[in-house]
C-alpha cells in the first residue's frame, strides 16, 4: 500500500479539468490525506491543454511529485502532453470517445467516460464517471465524493445530486470490472483529521480580514485577483469596502489615503501591478503612512508569463521606487504562514510607519494544499503610536501637532484626520517636525535620518529558519513556495547520508545578514534555489553582506515550480 | 465655532502675487467658516503644481501628495472616515493631464467629496509648459511654434462621464465661487468646481481680463436651469466652456458611500478591528 500517490488530470481549458481536480483533493483532504495540487494553465479561458497535479500523502509534502502515478486524460493531447511523467507501470485512464492510445510503460484504461456520464443524464457529469475510476484505482470507497457532490449540487436538487453519485459509481464500477482495483496502487488509510484546503492567496484574504484591514482598492490581476474577490465577499460582514480601481497607481494611492485616514488599508497586485506603484510605494514611505502591499509574483518582465510561476520581483520590490526610504519585505512560504503574515504586516506597518510588501509567488498564492487549522489567537492588533484626542491633550487647539517629531527611534506619533488639536499637515515634499515643507539641508540630514532609524538594525523575529542539520555538508536556502521542494530534496539527500540544513528566509528587507550569516557559517557549502534567471537573492545576499566562500545558485525561470528531484540531481551533481 | 480666521495659518503661500490661486485659498476658507466647519473636521487633499500648494495654506488637515493622484486619495480618505469633509484641490495638469484617468472615474464612482480645480491652462510649478486646457495655436515654452493639439474642456468631459454637480468659477468673482464650494461640499456625492485661476507669471493670454471678456456667467442668464443636463451641454459647447456659475445639479443619484455593501453609518476609524470569532468560524468552513 502507498503512502503517497500523484494524480493527474487533463484536458482542455473550461472542459472541468479544474473542478474534477477540485473535487478530488477536497474529498481526499477530508479523509486526512494532505493534499497539494497544482494547476497548470495558459492565460485564456477556453480551450488549450490544462492540468491540475494532485500528491496525496499520509505526511505533508508542498510540493508537487516529481512523477504522476494516475493519469486520467479527456482528450489525446493530455496523454501526449503528460504520459512522460507517468511512472513505468503507472496508470492512465481515458475517455473511449476519442480511442486513446498511450505508449508501452504504462497500463491504459480505457472507460467510456462520456458514454456514461450521458447515461446518467448528461455529459458534463464525466468529471465525476472519472473521479468514480480513480477511487477504484487508490482502493478507497466512492463515497468520499458524496459529501463534496452533496455540497455542490443540493442547490440543484437532489436529482441531480443522485445523478452525479451515480456516475461516480459507475465509473467505480466499470474500473473494477477492468481490472483496475489494483492493490499497488492502494493508498494506505489516513488520520481522518480534519485539516483545511486552501491556497495561499484565501489565506491572504482571511489574515486581512482578521488583521482588521477594512478597505482595499486593488486592480485585477492574475495571480492576485483571488485576494479581492475574496475579501469583496467578506467584507460587508465587518463594514468594510473593496474598491476596483481604474488601476494600480489608483489602487495604491487610495490605499495611502484610507491609511492616512485611518483604516487598515492593504492592495494586491502582480509584477505590471507592482511596477505601477512605485511612485505611491515612495510617498507611503516619505509622508510615513502605512500600508500593506501584496505582491504575487509571476513571470515577468512585461506581461511576461502571466500564468506561471516565477520570483522575480524581489529586486524591485527592496529597491523600487525613487529615493531611498524604510520599507519592509515579508516572505511567506505556506498558506499557515500567509494568513499569519498579514497581522504581522499591518503591525510593522503602523508600527515603523512604512510600507510593507508581502510577496507570495504563483505556485504559493493559487496551489491549494492542505492547511492545518488556523486560529485568531495567532493574529494580535497592534496600531503603534496612535494618538486619540486625550493623549494629544492640547491646551491650544490651534498648536501644530509635530507629526514627525525627531525621536530617539525614529517613530514619531501619529493622529488621525478628525482628531481635535491634532491638526498637522503631510507632505512628499521634505518636511519639518510640523509637516511642513521644508528644504534646509539640516533639516533635509535629520529628517532622512529619522525616517531610515526607524528600521535602522533591526531584525525582525522569525526571518530565518533552518530546519536540518548542524554542520552541514550543505545549507540550502530558499524563499516562498520553494519550501516544499527543497524540504523534500533535503529528505533525501539526508537519506544519502549527506548532512543538509534547510534555511528558509521569511523576510528580505530588513535583509536578516546576521541570523543568516549565523544559520550558514557552519555548511560547508550554500546554494540559493530561486525561480529567476538572476539569482536575486543570491545577490542580496552579497550585497547586505552576507559572507560565505561557497555559494552558488539553483534557478529556473522556465515558467515552471521546482521538483524535488531536480534540486536533489543537481545537489548530488555538486559533490 | 470656528471663523475664516482659525482656517487661516501663518505660513505664506510661496505663489506669486497676483496668482489667481490665492482667491481659491480665500474662498474655500470662508466657505469653510460659513458651513460652521472645525478645522479637524476638514482634511483637503491636493496634487502637485503650484495650486498643489493649497492643501498647506488652509488651517485644516492637509495631505499634498504625488503628482495627479490627489483624487484617489482623497476617495480613500473619504472611504476610512465618512465623517470628515474631504477636498480634493489641483491644478488642470494634475486634474485633467497626468489625472484625467482618475478624475473620469471619480465621476463615475461618485464618492462624496469635493474637487476643487485651479485652471490656469498652463503648468506653472514647472515654469510654463502648455496644459491639456491650453487653446490650439497657444504659444509655451513647449509651443514656441503654436499648440498643435486642441484643448480639453474639463467641463464637458464632466457632464459626459455622468457628474452630478458641476460648476466653474473665477478667481475674480469670490462671492461666487464661496457659494459655488459650499454648495459643492453640500452635495452628496462627487462633485467639481473647475476655477479659471490665472497664471500671472506664464499665461500671458489667459489674463483677468480675456477671462472678464470671455467668461459668460450663468448666475446672470435669466431662466438657466441647472437641472437640465441637455441644455447644460448645449451651453457649454456655445460657450466653449467658458461659463461661470453652477451649470449642472443632480440630485437624485445616490453617492457611493450609501450602496457599499454592509458599509456602516459609523465611519471605518471607529470600527472595532478585532474580528468576530464566529464570523471567523464561519469563514474557516469554506476552506474545511
Ligand atoms: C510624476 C511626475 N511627473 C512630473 C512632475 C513635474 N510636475 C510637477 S507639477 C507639474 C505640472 C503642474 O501643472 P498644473 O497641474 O497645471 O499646476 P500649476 O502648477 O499650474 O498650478 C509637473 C509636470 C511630477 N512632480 N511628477
Ligand atoms: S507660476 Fe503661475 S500658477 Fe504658479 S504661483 Fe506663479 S502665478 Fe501662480
Amino acid at each position: 500500500m502507498l503512502e503517497q500517490l500523484s494524480w493527474k488530470v487533463g484536458g482542455q481549458q473550461g472542459e472541468g479539468v479544474e473542478s474534477t481536480g477540485e473535487t478530488f483533493a477536497v474529498a481526499l483532504n477530508r479523509q486526512g490525506y494532505y493534499v497539494y495540487s497544482f494547476r497548470h494553465f495558459s492565460s485564456r479561458i477556453k480551450g488549450g491543454h490544462s492540468n491540475d497535479k494532485v500528491r496525496v500523502s499520509l505526511k505533508q509534502y508542498r510540493a508537487s511529485a516529481d512523477h504522476t502515478d494516475v493519469l486520467l486524460a479527456f482528450d489525446q493531447e493530455s496523454i501526449d502532453l503528460n504520459v512522460g511523467e507517468v511512472k513505468p507501470g503507472g496508470i492512465v485512464i481515458a475517455d473511449e470517445k476519442f480511442n486513446p492510445t498511450a505508449p508501452d510503460h504504462v497500463r491504459l484504461f480505457v472507460v467510456p467516460i462520456t458514454k456514461i456520464a450521458e447515461e446518467c443524464g448528461s455529459a458534463i457529469m464525466k468529471n465525476m464517471v472519472s473521479l468514480g475510476a480513480s477511487a477504484c484505482v487508490l482502493g478507497l470507497p466512492v463515497d468520499i465524493f458524496s459529501e463534496v457532490i452533496e455540497e455542490r449540487f443540493s442547490r440543484k436538487g437532489q436529482k441531480i445530486v443522485d445523478q452525479n453519485m451515480e456516475a461516480a459509481r459507475r465509473g467505480f464500477e466499470y474500473m473494477k470490472e477492468l481490472g483496475g482495483a489494483d492493490p499497488a496502487f492502494a493508498l494506505k488509510p489516513a488520520d481522518g483529521k480534519r485539516r483545511l484546503f486552501m491556497m495561499g492567496n484565501d489565506a491572504l484574504g482571511l489574515g486581512a480580514l482578521a488583521a482588521g484591514a477594512r478597505i482595499m482598492p486593488a486592480y485585477p490581476i492574475t495571480p492576485a485577483s483571488d485576494v479581492m474577490e475574496y475579501l469583496i465577499r467578506k467584507f460587508p460582514q465587518v463594514g468594510g469596502v473593496v474598491v476596483q480601481t481604474e488601476d494600480e497607481i489608483a489602487a495604491m494611492t487610495m490605499a495611502i489615503g484610507a491609511a492616512y485616514g485611518g483604516a487598515r488599508a492593504l492592495t494586491c497586485t502582480s509584477g505590471p501591478g507592482l511596477s505601477l506603484m512605485m511612485e505611491a510605494i515612495g510617498l507611503s514611505g516619505m509622508t510615513e503612512t502605512p500600508v500593506v502591499i501584496i505582491d504575487t509574483q509571476r513571470g515577468g518582465p512585461s506581461t511576461g508569463l502571466p500564468t506561471k510561476q516565477e520570483q522575480s520581483d524581489y529586486l524591485a520590490a527592496l529597491f523600487g521606487t525613487h529615493g531611498e526610504i524604510p520599507k519592509i519585505v515579508l516572505t511567506p512560504a505556506t498558506p499557515e504562514e500567509c494568513f499569519t503574515v498579514m497581522g504581522r504586516a499591518f503591525n510593522y506597518a503602523e508600527k515603523y510607519q512604512c510600507p510593507v510588501i508581502v510577496m507570495t509567488d504563483l505556485q504559493l498564492s493559487l496551489s491549494k494544499q492542505t492547511t492545518e487549522m488556523l486560529s485568531l489567537d495567532d493574529v494580535k492588533i497592534d496600531r503603534g503610536n496612535l494618538m486619540t484626542e486625550e493623549a494629544i491633550g492640547a491646551e491650544d487647539p490651534k498648536a501644530e501637532f509635530k507629526r514627525y517629531q525627531l525621536t530617539e527611534d525614529g517613530i514619531s506619533p501619529r493622529v488621525l484626520p478628525g482628531t481635535k488639536g491634532g491638526l498637522h499637515h503631510v507632505t512628499g515634499v521634505e518636511h519639518a517636525e510640523n509637516g511642513r515643507p521644508n528644504e534646509t539641508a539640516p533639516n533635509r540630514a535629520a529628517m532622512m535620518n529619522k525616517r531610515l532609524r526607524k528600521l535602522a538594525g533591526v531584525e525582525l523575529p522569525g526571518s530565518v529558519e533552518k530546519t536540518g542539520d548542524d554542520n552541514a555538508d550543505i545549507a540550502i536556502i530558499g524563499v516562498g513556495s520553494n519550501i516544499g521542494a527543497i524540504a523534500e530534496a533535503m529528505e533525501k539527500l539526508r537519506a544519502d547520508g549527506l548532512k543538509v540544513a534547510h534555511i528558509q528566509l521569511h523576510a528580505l528587507l530588513p535583509f536578516p545578514t546576521q541570523s543568516l550569516t549565523a544559520a550558514i557559517s557552519d555548511a560547508k557549502k550554500v546554494l540559493v534555489v530561486e525561480n529567476n534567471a538572476t539569482g536575486q537573492v543570491r545577490h542580496l545576499m552579497s550585497y547586505f553582506g552576507v559572507e560565505h566562500s561557497d555559494v552558488s545558485g539553483l534557478n529556473k525561470y522556465d515558467g515552471r515550480p521546482f521538483l524535488p528531484s531536480e534540486i536533489y540531481k543537481h545537489v548530488k551533481g555538486m559533490f | 465655532m470656528a471663523t475664516v480666521k482659525d482656517f487661516r495659518n501663518d505660513i505664506r503661500p510661496n505663489w506669486c502675487p497676483g496668482c489667481g490661486d490665492f482667491s481659491v485659498q480665500a474662498s474655500i476658507q470662508r466657505a469653510l467658516a460659513s458651513m460652521g466647519k472645525e478645522p479637524h473636521e476638514v482634511a483637503i487633499i491636493s496634487g502637485i503644481g503650484c495650486s498643489g500648494r493649497i492643501s498647506g495654506y488652509v488651517n485644516s488637515y492637509g495631505f499634498h501628495g504625488v503628482h495627479g493622484r490627489a483624487l484617489p486619495t482623497a476617495q480613500g480618505v473619504k472611504l476610512a472616515n465618512r465623517d470628515l469633509t474631504v477636498i480634493a484641490a489641483g491644478g488642470d495638469g494634475d486634474g485633467f493631464g497626468i489625472g484625467l484617468n482618475h478624475f473620469m472615474h471619480a465621476v463615475r464612482r461618485n464618492i462624496d467629496i469635493t474637487y476643487i480645480t485651479m485652471d490656469n491652462q498652463i503648468y506653472g510649478l514647472t515654469k510654463g509648459q502648455h496644459s491639456p486646457t491650453s487653446a490650439h495655436g497657444f504659444k509655451a515654452k513647449t509651443t514656441p511654434a503654436g499648440n498643435i493639439e486642441n484643448a480639453l474642456v474639463p467641463t464637458q468631459i464632466a457632464l459626459a462621464a455622468g457628474i452630478g454637480f458641476l460648476a466653474q468659477g473665477f478667481s475674480s468673482d469670490v462671492n461666487q465661487l464661496v457659494s459655488l464650494i459650499e454648495q459643492g461640499i453640500n452635495y452628496k456625492g462627487f462633485a467639481l468646481i473647475n476655477v479659471f485661476s490665472p497664471c500671472v507669471t506664464y499665461n500671458k493670454i489667459n489674463t483677468y481680463d480675456f477671462f472678464r471678456e470671455n467668461v459668460k456667467n450663468l448666475d446672470k442668464v435669466e431662466g438657466y436651469d441647472p437641472t437640465d443636463r441637455a441644455n447644460a451641454m448645449k451651453t457649454i459647447i456655445e460657450t466653449n466652456g467658458f461659463c461661470t456659475g453652477l451649470i449642472y445639479r443632480d440630485d437624485s443619484r445616490v453617492p457611493y458611500q450609501n450602496q457599499i455593501p454592509g458599509y456602516r453609518e459609523e465611519p471605518i476609524v471607529k470600527l472595532d478591528l478585532n474580528l468576530d470569532e464566529s464570523v471567523f468560524e464561519a469563514a474557516l468552513k469554506e476552506f474545511a
